[in-house]
């Protein structure tokens, strides 16, 4: 089985978020990037599917030459090869179309994307590639069986799951469950020393078109001080509460 | 040269967190306490690829370079010194030796079993009696038709008593002769060879050291790596490497005391601020920062010269010698820190500041590093 999994480069979640240029820009500086949480899940289901039942694995990738650490870590994981489209882009249209255009000339039995990057959280990539190359599309999928030409597929839905079954070739929005978190990998040292000669091809892209484009960014604004209420003083606590939080 | 961190050792000290929030942090005060030598979590680094790192891949070995070794040795010494130092003592000193002198055949036979911690290795040069005057050693191994037997005892073994393969220098000529000394292989389960009282220590308590004993053991001539009265110059050559282990081991150490030494100084407050605002507290971090960034600077050095097969026996001495004593200072400097959270077990500075002493003994003290430094620039 030929498998695509879509890697997204994102800050690591402990990071601390700035913006730059009057909130115009994200400031990278002394970030740690690392492999969308939602794909590292997508990937090592793929390497599982490859154990199981061979083929291969590629990542792929919209990005600068920033980004290839990221992609040298798929590598090292297990990916057996890695392509990235050399273009920073700003928005889901862009990313979707740029991999769709790839998977055009280079099919794949499946796709999988993460429900959504934990960047930006638009979690439209997946669906957009399905749209554009016409593919069944399943997001939030959190159980993947394959049987031949078929999948049976379960999809988190609001206060349960959703079973279905769909035919390859096929898009999936990845998240936990796909694999638990006592599945993911580390990299070990022979994976990470042959990641240095695994193929990471860079494409360039075909066209430069955003749908739509950042204007800003804000941060939430900052909690405020914690008030502390002395024990015998509960009737202030109580019109704190009914006055200024309006929780009772 | 180039001393920025590769995407290798980037990649390398990832891993070593990851696997270490799991499989080492939780247990290390356990194993400190029990003197316990976690063989199955040395296992695991195995398949990690971490006991064979510069092993080339055709022996089941990682294939990189000193410059990525010193990375995965100082990564594991922050989380635990005494893994640090089994993982340093199993890879260069009995695989390292096997790798440098064994011939095809043995490099088939033990290697891939070395390479992947199927085996854990021991390697032994210290007697009772003798420690840096190596030459004066009273174990022997005499040739009895197609065998040798040797007879004696080999002390303070890293692996004495969970490995499964010791290489070991004795006694084939005279005392004091330098090519008197000759290297052997000796598996697990040969008979007359036991393992002998472990050592109840100061520190690197969960790195296990205990005596290794010979018995009239009999072994092949196969065993024997390299030639007849090679042994010295080989435990020579295998120390010159076995240096930049040591020092990356002081300097994970070093850094691990000064992490948590910074991070306690910004959230304990005395007299209404940060103890870290205070000139006397911003200033030993000051110190440890800058030894620190010295020692590593030397270590990268020799490491450098190893990789490219030049001669480092000076570069490695410096580092061995200048890390390990940044360890012991910067350990000690951080339980002062700490004050009295310092001196309690649930802090881990004081674990660091007894392991720390390994350093400054292990491996040649630094008083023979300064001899080797000595005659190095005198002549």
């Amino acid at each position: 089985m030929n498998i695509v999994v879509c890697i997204s480069s994102v800050p690591d979640t402990t990071s601390k978020i700035n913006f730059t240029e009057n909130g115009s820009k994200f400031d990278s500086s002394g970030i740690q990037f690392v492999i969308n949480p939602y794909d590292e899940f997508g990937l090592t289901k793929a390497m599982m599917l490859k154990e199981k039942a061979g083929g291969n694995v590629r990542v792929i990738t919209v990005g600068d030459a920033l980004v290839e650490p990221v992609m040298r870590k798929a590598l090292a994981i297990g990916a057996d090869s890695a392509i990235r489209i050399n273009a920073n882009p700003t928005d889901s249209y862009f990313t979707a179309n740029e991999i769709a255009i790839y998977l055009k000339e280079n099919p794949a039995d499946l796709i999988i994307a993460g429900r959504e990057s934990i960047d930006y959280n638009s979690g439209a990539v997946g669906g957009m590639i399905a749209e554009i190359l016409n593919l069944p599309f399943v997001n939030a999928c959190n159980g993947l069986e394959i049987d031949g030409n078929s999948a049976k597929l379960c999809r988190e839905i609001e206060g349960g799951k959703e079973n279905l079954s769909a035919s390859l070739p096929l898009v999936i929005g990845g998240q936990k469950g796909l694999v638990e978190e006592s599945d993911l990998r580390i990299p070990n040292m022979r994976g990470i020393m042959q990641a240095r000669s695994k193929p990471l091809m860079v494409i360039e892209p075909s066209s430069d078109e955003n749908l739509t484009s950042s204007e800003s960014f804000e941060k939430p604004a900052e909690k405020s001080a914690c008030k502390l209420v002395e024990i015998g003083n509960e009737a202030e606590l109580v019109r704190l509460l009914q006055e200024e939080a309006k929780v009772i | 040269m180039d001393f920025k961190t590769n995407e290798n050792q980037k990649m390398i000290a990832d891993m070593i967190q990851q696997f270490g929030k799991q499989n080492i942090t939780p247990f290390v005060r356990e194993w400190d306490d029990t003197q316990t030598f976690p063989v199955e979590v040395f296992k695991k680094l195995g398949e990690l690829g971490l006991m064979g790192v510069l092993v080339p891949t055709e022996y089941g070995g990682s294939a990189f370079s000193y410059t990525e070794y010193v990375t995965a040795i100082e990564q594991l010494s922050i989380l635990d010194p005494s893994i640090g130092l089994s993982m340093a003592a199993h890879n260069s000193l009995c695989t390292g030796h096997i790798l440098q002198f064994g011939n095809e055949q043995q490099k088939q036979k033990w290697l891939p079993k070395l390479a992947t911690a199927e085996w854990i290795g021991a390697w032994g040069l210290t007697e009772h009696n003798t420690g840096s005057d190596a030459g004066g050693m009273s174990t022997t191994a005499v040739k009895d038709g197609d065998e040798w037997v040797i007879n004696g005892a080999k002390n303070f073994i890293t692996h004495a008593i969970s490995g499964d393969i010791a290489v070991v220098i004795v006694r084939t000529g005279e005392k004091g002769d330098s090519h008197g000394m000759t290297t052997f292989v000796v598996e697990k389960g040969t008979p007359g060879f036991t393992s002998g009282k472990k050592e109840d220590k100061l520190g690197m308590r969960a790195s296990e050291t205990a005596e290794l004993v010979f018995d009239n053991c009999r072994v092949s001539e196969e065993n024997i790596l390299g030639n007849v009265g090679d042994g010295f110059i080989q435990a020579m050559k295998v120390l010159d490497g076995g240096r930049i282990s040591i020092a990356a081991l002081g300097l994970g150490i070093a850094k691990g005391a000064y992490q948590a030494a910074l991070q306690y100084s910004k959230e304990r407050h005395q007299f209404g601020q940060a103890i870290s605002k205070f000139q006397a507290i911003a200033f030993k971090l000051a110190d440890m920062a800058t030894e620190i960034e010295a020692a590593e600077l030397l270590i990268y050095n020799a490491a450098d010269k190893k990789n490219r097969g030049e001669r480092m026996t000076l570069e490695g001495a410096m580092a061995k010698y200048y890390s390990s004593e940044v360890a012991v200072k910067v350990a000690t400097d951080a339980v002062q820190v700490l004050g009295g959270y310092g001196y309690t077990k649930d802090f881990p500075v004081e674990r660091f500041y007894r392991d720390s002493k390994l350093c400054t003994i292990g491996e040649g003290t630094s008083e023979i590093q300064k001899l080797v430094i000595s005659k190095q620039i005198i002549g």
